[in-house]
């Protein structure tokens, strides 16, 4: 230990690993601690980008048009809306299977990835986290509106007794329902903000202004990076993970216990809780890539989320994408063999019924677009996979479009059969949703560092104190 | 610096994650008490290196769970069973099984609260005032890409002179006195 070796240049690692089994680095050009806290803090500290304040105000204004409509509708009624008998479900719950399903790839990333120890989701965390709340947020908006006199909401969804001193009743998937997904809003936002922490105080230490200074100070909690409180952050951190990976699992599992408990044909069926898990997956990834590959570039930050990040991030839209196409087969396979004439006639229905052009536009954005997936060249090129992210979440929305909608308009009786039209109120409250999403995340990117400056910090070589880059003289381990 | 203040600590400047590792390991071994490593991010073998035990915020973590699981379970019982009893749909006034998602729900909740407040409890946060962080060579480094080492002068141990001198020895290229 008499030598410390500063100044000199780094040792080469004794025994390289072969070629083929070096793996890309997760940061590029070997770029320092220092560069990691300049490039990223600085999205926030520097100046407004010229492309922001056109953005938004068009997302303010498209917002603005949702709460106009949400508005409209409180004061005149669901009336507004195209749902009636015997479709009581349509765009709304639409939505909101779409909405909290893009949330789960935040919780999957920032979760289930850490326990598996999957390095790259440093890079991409901290945004998916975002993502995942602020979807969160705009699925929230949508069971809250559709139950027509929200103002008696409160006696519905938590257990406060009406005046007739009843109380819910839990024997009903949809209080479940408020449950999970206030829940998983709530524990996003913890997981989020503990991740925040010492990224906030990266920001205090660097702000110029007293306002910030005393913003991130108050929000980064006194924290001083003392490894004695990294100890129990990191063991709070990997808690989180172990408690929200389940969480994510269960989310999804009863939202489609909102379907899936109920006698309706096409909706009663076993598979769904994973086959909705695994939707949720893949239209979460596909919302994450539509964000992040434009983010990478406008941000600059193409050497910290790398193509290897858009790759993997590719391959799991493909697993899962294909776990979602052996799900709609399975389904078809099961109304034959399961020998109920009225499930059988929902699923044919689904596919040649007046609803065909849903069914596939599905079939077409869900199951073939993942399979181009396979060819490297095709992960690797940004605006291909930028598209494709974009068929994904319009395959998903259809999705949760024809479970809902075809498997409600025509049931048992044919005297009560219908067909469901959405109105310009329904069409304009689901553009505005995005409005508000585009609205969040433009606030989230110019006020918070989007990437996880500490843990992209910690993947990096010269982090490794056995690294020769993080310092480490070769033989002494 | 006014001159009513007291010294609250020698710190120590690193520039390599395992030159602050091992500094820290000799610390240890010497038998400091009161002092810190503060690094931009948690660096791995650094508890083995200050010689810390295993976190405790998993006690915390389960006694949250815990409390959320029996309160669920008990909330459901109350409302549907006790207080205000329904037959719906000729299902069981109150059963472990329909109570299982909302109670799981509930443990969730909890233990992520007690995860988090454990944490913070445990590390003695919020605190509105540090003296490192007046510091303003601690402020540049030590969330940016430095690693710093603070030896508390309350510490048993420390010594003006030996304290500086192992840090010296130990390879910090920067050393300074931080003023409470």
């Amino acid at each position: 230990m008499a030598s410390n070796g500063h100044g000199d240049e780094p040792p080469i690692q004794p025994n390289p690993p072969p070629s083929e089994l070096e793996r890309e680095p997760l940061v590029l050009k070997q770029r320092s601690l220092a560069w990691l806290s300049d490039q990223i803090a600085g999205i926030v500290e520097g100046k407004t980008p010229k492309w922001w304040w056109p953005a938004f105000i068009v997302a303010t204004l498209v917002m603005l048009m949702m709460f106009y409509m949400i508005g409209y509708l409180f004061s005149t009624g669901v009336g507004v809306w195209g749902l009636n008998q015997p479709v009581g479900w349509a765009w709304d719950i639409t939505n909101f299977v779409f909405w909290i399903g893009i949330g789960h790839a935040g919780t999957l990333i920032s979760a289930i990835l850490f326990l598996l120890r999957q390095k790259w989701r440093t890079s991409i965390n901290r945004a998916a986290e975002a993502m995942t709340l602020f979807a969160v947020a705009c699925a929230g908006i949508f069971p809250l509106i559709h139950v027509g006199r929200i103002w008696y909401a409160l006696w519905w969804l938590p257990p406060i007794p009406n005046s007739y001193s009843i109380w819910p009743q839990f024997r009903s998937p949809l209080l479940w329902d408020v449950f999970a997904v206030s829940t998983y809003g709530t524990v996003s936002l913890l997981f989020w903000y503990t991740g925040l922490i010492p990224d906030l105080a990266t920001l205090r230490d660097r702000a110029k202004t007293k306002i910030r200074r005393f913003a991130y100070g108050l929000f980064a909690l006194g924290w001083t990076g003392s490894n004695r409180h990294w100890s129990n952050y990191e063991k709070a951190y990997l808690l989180l993970a172990g408690l929200s990976t389940p969480l994510v699992l269960s989310v999804h599992s009863i939202v489609s216990f909102d379907f899936a408990v109920s006698q309706v044909p096409g909706w009663h069926t076993t598979i769904f809780p994973p086959y909705f898990v695994a939707g949720a997956i893949f239209s979460g990834f596909g919302m994450v890539l539509t964000l992040m590959i434009p983010l990478r570039s406008l941000c600059k930050l193409e050497d910290v989320i790398t193509e290897r990040h858009v790759e993997l991030m590719c391959k799991v839209i493909l697993g899962t994408g294909s776990i979602v196409g052996y799900a709609y087969g399975m389904e078809f396979f099961i109304a034959w063999y399961g020998g109920n004439p009225y499930e059988l006639f929902a699923f044919k229905n689904r596919a040649f019924g007046p609803y065909w052009w849903a069914y596939w536009t599905m079939i077409s954005c869900n199951v073939i677009s993942p399979h181009l997936f396979w060819k490297r060249s095709f992960r690797r090129n940004m605006i291909f996979v930028w598209i494709v992210s974009i068929f994904v979440n319009i395959g998903m929305w259809f999705e949760r479009f024809v479970i809902i909608v075809t498997s409600l308009h025509r049931d048992y009786m044919p005297s009560n059969w219908g067909y469901f039209k959405p109105t310009y109120v329904d069409v304009c409250t689901f553009v505005g949703s995005f409005g508000l999403f585009c609205f969040l995340f433009l606030l989230f990117m110019r006020f918070l560092p989007v990437i996880a400056i500490s843990e992209v910090k910690g993947v990096t070589p010269q982090a490794d104190p056995h690294h020769p880059l993080g310092g480490a003289k070769g033989g002494h381990h | 610096m006014n001159s009513t203040a007291q010294p609250y600590a020698i710190m120590a400047e690193f520039d390599t994650p395992a030159d602050a590792m091992h500094a820290a390991e000799q610390i240890r071994d010497a038998g400091f008490r009161r002092w810190d490593v503060h690094t931009p991010y948690p660096v791995h073998g650094m508890d083995a290196a200050m010689g810390l035990k295993n976190s405790k915020v998993g006690y915390f973590t389960f006694l949250g769970g815990l409390i959320g699981y029996t309160s669920g379970m008990l909330m459901i019982w109350f409302m549907n069973m006790y207080d205000y009893a329904i037959v719906v749909g000729g299902k069981p006034l109150f059963n472990p099984l329909f109570s299982f998602p909302v109670s799981y729900e509930c443990t969730i909740l909890l233990a992520s609260f007690a995860s988090l407040g454990g944490m913070l409890f445990l590390n003695g946060l919020p605190k509105h005032y540090h003296p490192l962080l007046k510091n303003p060579r601690f402020k540049a480094g030590a969330s940016h890409d430095k690693f710093l080492i603070a030896i508390e002068c309350a510490d048993p141990r420390y010594s003006p002179t030996e304290t500086r001198k192992l840090l010296e020895a130990a390879g910090s290229k920067h050393i300074e006195m931080v003023e409470d």
